[in-house]
């Protein structure tokens, strides 16, 4: 089975529409989106009815920090660390969606497990808490708290892989985009398919993933899209400028 | 629990035939496949009580490099996977032997060896190619293909090798060095794990016990023995065999040099000074008659105290910037504006890549058969002329000796010539010159032209600006 990865779409349609025609054109099973469906971006109801639609066809999408602060006031619990950018965003696009908008969002899934496969938005000790993969202690901190051999998470936002033997503290690796990497089953691995709506490597294309269950390669995938427009619409919404420029800068 | 493995288990639609080999880090059976007409090899990596969890780790390297390899000089990957816990990988089962058997007769003539060596770089280079580095370049490891007309190289077990795209379980496993104690680069023996001229200095080595009988350094136990390479310089070959001729002495100390930047630039470079003899730059490492002093020795270790990594490259990225440049001039129709046109070019390209090499080649034309003996006394004279006429060319050039080679080739076809040799030599960019359109041109077809739809690396065709006037050439 052939399963594509999308992580933190941040309600960017234009990065959104452009990974998912890339996906099918290197062909997928399956899609699993990793939260963050919505925040930052200037199209949160698209954002909602696209991966409800997906859902219905089979998509699995779990709860992002994001998609909990827009479904509810105090409903993401990191709001207080929260920067004002993010913080305008949000309440924007809690504005732009309706109550059963809402009430989807907030329904969504913490993590789901699949074979020996977790998805989840943030790490796996905490998956509510929202803490950061960022390095590789924090990635052995979530792989010994599941027993699933990979974990696909998103909310850091460059690609990234970590991986341990069984009892091992884990490793660190940048991603090559476009070249498979095996993930093999004599270890655990923790792969960042890295954000479609908002990359933050400096490379202004979005990123995604695809894993293959039978040959174990994971690919990362970079899909240059029309920021421009993506920015521009940011700009028209109104929300904070640097919010948009940032889509050009990959920043 | 270990899978107790016997002749007929079925392991991943495989079936188990013959044992072959019990090794330290895997197992190998001899399987077959109801689809596959290859002879197949199955490796088995020791999994299990009593096995420390590293003895895997190259196994997986094997498993996670060999299958983005491909061409004649590595076994081709059939499959792999988990038969419960017992990871597996099945490859082509190349026939033939290693060269390990050969250190046992050695010293072996120097054509012999260069011979080898050549066909040993040239497999490596195909390796670097690939963006790999194959670090645990030995005898043992290098097969020789029974049958293969072309005496083409295999390199085998990829368990230590690096790819520049894939993690490094290497590195991140183990903290000591890891390679073969006589074969392993000064820099390897420090960590480093993403120098391709680690695989020239293995190289090295490996010529060095072919042709002298001898290991350079010794087979060393313990880190400080391996330190030892890093102040102290073998014994120059031609010490301890007479016979072995300078510039082979050359060409392996060459390949020995401690420092990275020092050794050729890439594989297909020592292929080309292995394949040229007479055109190897000798430098004071062909005259050196015995080690180095005592005092040189100690500051050389002193030096090398705190001696630390030095960053690396990817093989592939490394290549780029040291390619083997070709360099086609047609002595004979000598176009004075297109001739300075030409070696500008070739200036540029070789300033832009330092650690590039330049072959300046020049096709004679020849009579299909030449068997009287007198007309081949002429067409040696001929050769020589030409080829004195070459180094004449390439002087302006200032390229330092042993960046530059002349070669005169003889083929009734100069652009078969040409393709020829780019091919047998892993020429990355060729350069040459388009002539006017003439009608000799039009009645034979054009060199470059042909070169152009027919080489296997990239080809920069030089023109002289036309000037105001110069129309005529086209509408002649």
């Amino acid at each position: 089975m052939r399963i594509a990865f999308i992580a933190d779409l941040h309600a960017n349609r234009e990065a959104g529409e452009a990974c998912l025609a890339a996906l099918s054109r290197a062909g997928h099973d399956r899609l699993v989106l990793l939260g963050d469906l919505v925040g930052y971006g200037a199209d949160p109801e698209w954002a909602v009815e696209a991966c409800a639609r997906l859902i219905d066809d089979g998509a699995i999408a779990v709860l992002g920090n994001h998609d909990a602060a827009v479904a509810a006031p105090g409903g993401g619990t990191d709001s207080g660390t929260r920067n004002p950018m993010a913080e305008a965003a949000i309440v924007w696009s809690r504005g732009r969606l309706d109550d059963a908008q809402r009430r989807w969002l907030a329904a969504l899934p913490l993590q789901v497990e699949e074979e020996d496969r977790l998805y989840v938005h943030a790490n796996a000790w905490a998956p509510g808490e929202w803490g950061y993969v960022a390095n590789a202690l924090a990635a052995s901190r979530s792989l010994a708290a599941t027993a699933q051999r990979v974990t696909f998470c998103g909310h850091v936002h460059p690609p990234g892989l970590y991986h341990s033997m069984p009892d091992g503290p884990a490793r660190a690796f940048t991603p090559v985009p476009g070249q498979a990497i095996p993930l093999l089953r004599s270890r655990r691995w923790l792969a960042l398919p890295g954000s479609a709506g908002q990359p933050r490597d400096g490379n202004p294309a979005a990123c995604c993933a695809l894993y293959d269950t039978d040959t174990l390669a994971m690919t990362w995938l970079r899909v240059p899209y029309d920021h421009h427009a993506a920015a521009e619409k940011i700009r028209r919404a109104g929300l904070p400028d640097a919010l948009a420029a940032r889509l050009a800068e990959g920043r | 629990m270990p899978v107790a493995l016997r002749p007929g288990m079925q392991i991943g639609g495989f079936t188990l035939v013959t044992p072959l080999h019990e090794g330290g880090m895997a197992t190998l059976w001899k399987v077959s496949h109801p689809q596959q007409t290859l002879p197949l090899l199955m490796k088995l990596a020791r999994v299990g009580y009593g096995e420390a969890p590293t003895q895997i780790v190259g196994f997986e390297v094997e498993r996670m490099i060999l299958p983005r390899l491909a061409g004649p000089h590595v076994p081709r990957f059939v499959a792999a996977g988990d038969h419960e816990d017992q990871p597996w990988l099945v490859m082509e089962h190349v026939p033939g032997e290693t060269l390990r058997p050969l250190l046992d007769r050695a010293p072996l003539p120097p054509a012999v060896v260069a011979d080898l060596g050549a066909r040993i770089a040239d497999a490596i280079h195909a390796l670097h190619r690939q963006d790999v580095v194959h670090l645990d370049i030995k005898p043992s490891n290098l097969l020789l293909r029974e049958g293969d007309a072309e005496g083409r190289i295999v390199l085998i077990d990829f368990g230590l090798s690096r790819h520049a795209a894939l993690p490094d379980l290497i590195a991140e496993e183990f903290r000591i060095p890891i390679g073969t104690a006589p074969y392993m680069a000064p820099e390897q023996v420090l960590g480093q794990r993403d120098e391709p001229r680690s695989d020239l200095f293995a190289l090295g080595v490996t010529l060095y016990h072919l042709a002298t009988g001898e290991r350079p350094f010794g087979n060393p136990v313990g880190a400080a023995g391996l330190r030892r390479r890093l102040y102290r310089d073998p014994m120059p070959p031609r010490a301890l065999r007479p016979d072995i001729p300078r510039w082979l002495q050359e060409v392996i100390l060459h390949g020995l040099e401690v420092d990275p930047d020092a050794r050729p630039a890439t594989a297909a470079q020592l292929a080309h000074s292995l394949r040229h003899p007479e055109q190897v730059a000798l430098t004071e490492r062909a005259d050196r008659a015995h080690r180095d002093g005592r005092l040189t020795v100690m500051r050389r270790w002193w030096r090398n105290l705190g001696r630390d990594l030095m960053p690396g490259h990817a093989a592939g990225e490394h290549l780029r910037q040291a390619p083997l440049l070709m360099v086609a001039v047609d002595l004979k129709h000598a176009d004075a504006a297109l001739c300075a046109e030409l070696r500008a070019t070739t200036t540029r390209i070789a300033a832009m890549f330092p650690q590039s090499r330049v072959a300046c080649v020049t096709v004679m034309r020849t009579a299909r058969v030449a068997l009287d003996s007198n007309l081949d006394a002429q067409g040696r004279n001929r050769h020589v002329k030409r080829l004195i006429a070459l180094r004449d060319w390439v002087r302006p050039l200032g390229l330092a000796p042993e960046r530059i080679s002349v070669h005169v080739l003889e083929h009734n076809e100069p652009a078969v010539a040409l393709l020829d040799y780019a091919r047998n030599n892993g020429v990355d960019h060729l350069i040459m010159g388009a002539r006017g359109i003439t009608g000799m041109r039009r009645l034979l077809g054009s060199v470059s032209a042909r070169v152009v739809a027919e080489a296997p690396c990239t080809v920069t065709v030089v023109r002289a600006t036309a000037r105001e006037g110069d129309a005529g050439d086209a509408g002649e």
